[in-house]
């Protein structure tokens, strides 16, 4: 069991590197939506920094959902995804190995580069590492959850704005959480409290998450 | 007990029983409902007192809250047919799934509609970002990827299983919805709605308002037997009990 899903996590993780493109540009994404930021509202400083959480934080959240569009559908094409369904061994295990490569190459990326983002929206530096941490707790329930949308929309022409408009209300909670955590943190109080809300939601989504994008991939599939 | 509930079930798992039952219960279903509803609004709307400090504005509870309920115990019911859909794979789960969404969606639009209305004369603002009026939000978004994703897949069971576990996974959400905004969002701008409860609402004016609770539930059941009842003869179209009711003058 465990060979196959270290066998998966290679596979996966190869594929992505040898096609660059599709890990650097949810990144690139990223940080071109932040940066439109201070061009529409105004460069004051005060300004951004009050916007500052909501708008790194609702751009990593469109940066993961833009990315997972494509997640399932590369292996659907090649029939890649027959197989992984088809396989003797319980389709949770190739698809949580295609997560945690999913988010180490899109989602990390985002958490790292998230502080310099925050600075450039003028967030006090002691801020910052909170920023990184909300993000870096954040991500992967995004992942997992929006993965559940693309499971369901793997076999339909028109897979891209209708998986915005499934997915982007069950952001809504990392979303409030994420931004909350940084708003907490400026205003100079203590942050524990809502990380551990954030870290909460995300052992809830890694506990059943994998398990619903199996059965939503297996749906997909006509059973 | 437990055995007569057990009975029911697998009874009302089969689409011909299913067919027969709602048969004979909507004539009586969809009549009771309307005259509840009716007597409810207009005991509420015309003959229960003032409020003392809203005046007449606050006769819009009884159109508001009986909606707000509705759409709330509607997604809920669809997460637990979504639950029964996937679980023990119950075909007649799946189309109560499908009836549900479309009346709790339009619910959930009146609930947010009357509310906006309700809020500019008492409030000052027809809209506020509170933690209520945004769960209510996010519901009323919630039912319109159902719909949505429903209507994109053809076959009719994929869709419905699809949308069996987008509505589980949305029931969790909800949940943590509420309390995300309930912590966080009110926080910064204090709390603006204060819930009624059960005994600081004097008889005049609570009887009228379970009275259309109540017919406003049933009148919601009822479009969903309607729904179902067409879904299942859709889905059952080439079974001999379709045709021979179908061919019958």
């Amino acid at each position: 069991m465990s060979r196959v899903w270290w066998a998966a996590l290679r596979r996966e993780l190869t594929l992505i590197w040898r096609a660059p493109a599709d890990m650097v540009q949810p990144l690139f994404f990223f940080v071109v939506v932040v940066s439109l930021f201070p061009l529409g509202l105004s460069p004051k400083p005060e300004l951004l920094a009050l916007v500052a959480p909501g708008a790194v934080w609702v751009a990593a959240l469109l940066a993961v959902m833009l990315s997972l569009d494509g997640l399932f559908r590369r292996d659907q094409e090649s029939g890649a995804l027959d197989q992984m369904l088809t396989a003797p061994v319980l389709s949770v295990v190739p698809v949580s190995a295609k997560l945690l490569a999913h988010w180490l190459l899109t989602g990390l990326p985002l958490a790292l580069v998230a502080p310099l983002l925050g600075y450039m929206m003028q967030l006090p530096v002691a801020v910052l590492g909170t920023l990184m941490m909300s993000v870096l707790l954040g991500t992967p329930t995004l992942t997992v959850v929006g993965a559940i949308g693309a499971a369901l929309t793997v076999g339909l022409n028109r897979g891209g704005i209708l998986l915005a408009v499934l997915v982007l209300p069950l952001y809504i909670p990392v979303l409030v959480f994420g931004a909350g955590v940084v708003r907490t943190a400026q205003d100079g109080l203590p942050t524990d409290g809502l990380l551990a809300v954030l870290g909460a939601i995300l052992a809830l989504a890694l506990s059943l998450g994998p398990l619903a994008v199996a059965l939503g991939l297996r749906i997909s599939a006509g059973d | 007990m437990w055995k007569t509930i057990k009975r029911w079930y697998h009874q009302l798992g089969s689409p011909v029983y299913f067919y027969r039952f709602s048969s004979a219960v909507l004539p009586w279903l969809l009549p009771i409902s309307l005259v509840l509803l009716a007597v409810g609004l207009a005991w509420g709307l015309a003959w229960a007192p003032v409020e003392r400090y809203q005046g007449d504005s606050y006769r819009i509870i009884y159109i508001h809250v009986p909606a707000s309920s509705g759409a709330l115990m509607g997604y809920i019911a669809m997460g637990v047919a979504g639950l029964v859909a996937l679980v023990w794979r119950m075909k007649m789960a799946e189309v109560m799934l499908k009836a549900l969404a479309p009346f709790g969606a339009v619910l959930a639009a009146v609930s947010l509609v009357t509310g906006a209305l309700w809020g500019k004369p008492t409030w000052g603002t027809y809209w506020q970002w509170d933690a209520r009026m945004t769960s209510m939000l996010i519901l009323l978004f919630l039912y319109l990827g159902i719909i949505a994703l429903q209507s994109a897949i053809r076959d009719p069971r994929q869709a419905a299983r699809a949308a069996s576990l987008l509505a589980m996974v949305g029931v969790i959400n909800v949940v943590i919805v509420k309390y995300s905004v309930e912590w966080l969002q009110t926080l910064h701008q204090g709390s603006t709605l204060k819930v009624i409860g059960e005994s600081s609402i004097d008889d005049a004016m609570k009887w009228p308002l379970l009275i259309s609770m109540l017919g406003l539930w049933l009148l919601y059941a009822a479009n969903v037997l309607m729904r179902a009842r067409t879904e299942v003869l859709n889905r059952e179209r080439r079974a001999g009990w379709v045709r021979k009711l179908v061919n019958r003058p």
